[in-house]
């Protein structure tokens, strides 16, 4: 086996615990509040009507946002709880409506039979309608199955490890070993999950109770596995690396001394989802582990998820950039100077938030329109000024986050590009995009390693439009407070350099090692 | 027991669905006595059924009472009504995911009775029916004929040791020969366990086979209550006339061609 995929199968335990410990439980309730409901809305009209409405309104809700959304609702709580709440309200709405379904297809006669041989309404139920429907309520608890272990997949960005840790890192990393990797995965255990319920379907039906209970056993078998690593997993993988750093002490400790001032704490890292996020999260990891402290990493977490997470201590440590904070957190609109607005965040996150801001790492990620060379010399293109007179027929590449932006907007009213063509896509394809002339300008990063890989050009920014990025370490309120940790994270301030970051980009993203590979050459140099 | 109370005495008997001005049943008046056979015989619509089911309240009748052995059923449970009386339905209405033997018992069960006694019961119905307890007990009824499927009908209405039975069209799905054997089988269990039945049928000859008495309903009300001989020799009025005319031609017919005097005038 090749040692990449090796490196996806040492993940898979965790991973697949992880998505099993939040998909199956999320359906056990589900059936659980939607068979009751199912009953109660065929036999009353009156609850029938807002019930339905409501779980098919909530079904239309995009999953990932309805994600978001349940962390907002638990006040930024991140990680498992969100993204269980929002799977067990997807598992509702085909359970629910196969329950009605089920119902009202029951042959009238049968229920009149039921009520002429003596039963009484819930004898009725539980001995003849329920019975009777079975086949059709386990075809929704089906379809609610395959959903489920789908969208679980998204509850990564939340901060739950899942099988769609594979995809979103994999996605940004350009990895599309990883990607298929993790689709595989999902889609194995769909098939696995929905045939299991197969089986029982035919051992009630047939009555094996051997077939019956070799099926139950197997999916509880499959939670247990999960929630082992899972649930259970801070403590026991903690315990494990613990165990493995002191075999490494013990042995530097024949070397040399090593002050090991974070022994025994676990350090949470957010990182948001894209390559220099990743490598810097693996350059606090290193730090962290180095202090003998246990760093767990919570990546491809949203902007606003990962910010709230830091001010409610569910994670310790992140590095924002000042004009992400500036316009998304702060809401301010009008950008000021980079120094001014590094102590202006710097200010307002400890007032409001308890957030303290460490300092900068040195680098500036700030939004690049950039653009090919042919569509530079067809255009005359030296800054995005020169954009405004072929606007309406040129055509813009970008994530959706950048064209929500207050900064896009300033751009846009700034250099009058209002007739210009947006076209929303994932960063990784952005590059390649504007370097084919599928798109003619790109928003890219000036960090991105990807610019002179695909030798791009950078639109310069005569009006300062686009206002400063400065990387900064932000710690949490109980994180600032603790002095080992400073301690450890301190060396790292205004060592990193604008050219270093896009080299390590540019190796993950180009030459294709690891961002622990490349945060290691990193901080060795 | 008193034998001069009627097993089941309908008293100016009326009902009305939703808003229709035209009650589906007109103030009926009937009486079956204890181990009578009562057929009620009309066409479509006519009311049997609806009146059928108001004895065992799976309708409740508008106006009028039912009594059930000189009770006024309107006072009773109506689950407790129906486990102690008999039903057995149109196209069977076995339950298709339980056995045979659930099936028959499902009433005892209800009942409270004791798992061997149930056993026991079971048993003892399903041989009174002709479907040997140990081949047929745990099949489901899928795997049954139609024949079949009605015998476990009649042991499952039978079950609780009813005094009254119940029965709308129990033979109407089955082919002729199983449907006469079945007939006369019906009738022999009737006479032996001196049970009071209401039977509705549409079928006249097979009213005139199986009852005691018959009565012919029309447009929600009955129009003549007699015996099958009084109902052929002096029918009430043309509708009635009409169609006890089907069985009695039919017989003239076959009467004529096994004395070889078939001609074209009879059909």
């Amino acid at each position: 086996m090749s040692p990449r995929l090796t490196l996806l199968f040492e993940q898979l335990p965790d991973l697949l615990g992880g998505h099993l410990t939040l998909a199956v439980p999320a359906i056990f309730i589900g059936v659980l509040i939607s068979l009751p409901l199912g009953v109660l809305c065929v036999k009353s009209a009156t609850i029938r009507g807002p019930v339905m409405s409501l779980v098919s309104l909530v079904q239309t809700v995009p999953s990932i946002a309805l994600l978001a959304i349940m962390v907002a609702l638990l006040g930024g709580t991140i990680g498992y709880w969100p993204a269980f709440i929002a799977l067990l309200i997807y598992s509702i709405l085909p359970i629910i409506r196969n329950t009605i379904v089920g119902l009202e297809s029951v042959d009238p006669a049968m229920r009149e039979a039921a009520k002429a041989v003596g039963m009484r309404p819930l004898q009725q139920l539980f001995r003849v309608e329920l019975p009777l429907a079975f086949p059709v309520i386990l075809a929704g608890i089906r379809t609610a199955t395959v959903w489920v272990v789908g969208i679980a997949t998204l509850s990564t960005p939340v901060g739950a490890p899942s099988l769609g840790n594979y995809i979103f890192s994999g996605l940004q990393l350009r990895d599309w070993q990883r990607v298929i990797f993790g689709c595989v995965a999902t889609m194995t255990l769909s098939l696995v999950l929905d045939q299991l319920i197969a089986v029982i379907e035919t051992s009630i039906q047939s009555r094996r109770k051997t077939s019956l209970a070799l099926a139950m056993c197997a999916i509880v078998g499959l939670v247990a596995m999960g929630i082992v690593p899972g649930v259970l997993g801070p403590e026991a993988a903690g315990f494990s690396k613990l165990q493995e750093k002191e075999n490494e002490s013990e042995k530097s400790d024949s070397s040399g001394p090593l002050r090991t001032t974070l022994e025994g704490q676990v350090v949470r890292i957010g990182a948001k989802g894209f390559t220099e996020q990743f490598i810097l999260a693996e350059i606090l990891r290193e730090k962290i582990e180095d202090a003998g402290g246990t760093p767990e990493v919570l990546s491809n977490m949203g902007s606003t998820i990962v910010f709230n997470a830091l001010a409610k201590n569910t994670v310790d440590v992140y590095v924002g950039y000042t004009g992400t904070i500036w316009s998304t957190v702060l809401k301010e609109t009008d950008p000021i100077s980079r120094i001014a607005m590094r102590a202006a965040v710097a200010g307002r996150l400890y007032d409001e938030y308890g957030i303290v801001l460490a300092g900068a790492l040195g680098f500036e990620n700030t939004y690049a329109l950039v653009a090919r060379r042919q569509t530079v010399q067809r255009y005359g293109l030296r800054q995005i000024g020169n954009l405004t007179p072929v606007a309406k027929d040129l055509r813009i590449g970008g994530d959706p986050e950048f064209f929500g932006r207050p900064e896009w907007q300033r751009v846009r009213n700034l250099y009058a590009l209002s007739d210009i063509t947006e076209v929303g896509m994932d960063s990784t394809f952005m590059y390649q995009a504007v370097a084919d002339g599928q798109v003619d300008v790109a928003a890219g990063f000036s960090t991105d390693g990807r610019i002179e890989a695909f030798d791009l050009a950078v639109l310069n920014d005569p009006k300062e439009a686009f206002p400063p990025y400065d990387a900064v370490l932000l710690l949490s309120p109980r994180a600032a407070k603790n002095r080992d940790l400073v301690h450890v994270l301190e060396p790292l301030l205004n060592q990193i350099s604008v050219a270093a970051m896009r080299t390590a980009n540019r190796r993950v993203d180009e030459d294709g090692v690891t961002p622990r590979v490349a945060a290691d050459s990193l901080l060795n140099e | 027991m008193n034998m001069h109370v009627p097993a089941i005495e309908l008293v100016s008997l009326t009902k009305c669905f939703g808003n229709s001005v035209e009650p589906a049943v007109k103030s009926v008046d009937l009486s079956v006595a204890q181990g009578e056979v009562l057929a009620i015989v009309g066409g479509s619509g006519s009311g049997k059924t609806t009146t059928l089911k108001m004895i065992n309240r799976l309708i409740e009748p508008t106006s009028g009472s039912v009594k059930v052995m000189g009770e006024d059923v309107t006072n009773v449970d109506p689950v407790g009504l129906r486990r102690s009386i008999g039903y057995a339905f149109q196209g069977v209405g076995l339950f298709p995911h339980m056995s045979v033997g659930q099936n028959v018992g499902v009433t005892l069960q209800l009942l409270g009775w004791t798992k061997n006694s149930i056993i026991e019961r079971v048993n003892e119905l399903l041989t009174m029916v002709d479907l040997p307890a140990d081949e047929y007990r745990d099949r489901l009824p899928s795997e049954l004929s139609g024949g079949q499927q009605q015998r476990v009908g009649f042991a499952r209405a039978l079950a609780s040791k009813p005094q009254a039975i119940l029965m709308d069209e129990p033979f109407g799905a089955l082919d002729p020969i199983t449907r006469d054997a079945l007939q006369q089988e019906f009738r022999s269990l009737q006479k032996k366990l001196e049970l009071s039945v209401v039977l509705v049928t549409h079928d006249m000859s097979e009213a005139v086979l199986l009852a005691d008495r018959i009565a012919v309903m029309h447009k929600g009300e009955i129009a003549q209550v007699a015996s099958p001989q009084v109902l052929l020799t002096s029918p009430v009025n043309a509708y009635v006339a009409q169609l006890i005319d089907t069985p009695r031609r039919h017989s003239d017919f076959i009467e004529s061609l096994l004395h070889g005097k078939a001609s074209g005038g009879a059909r």
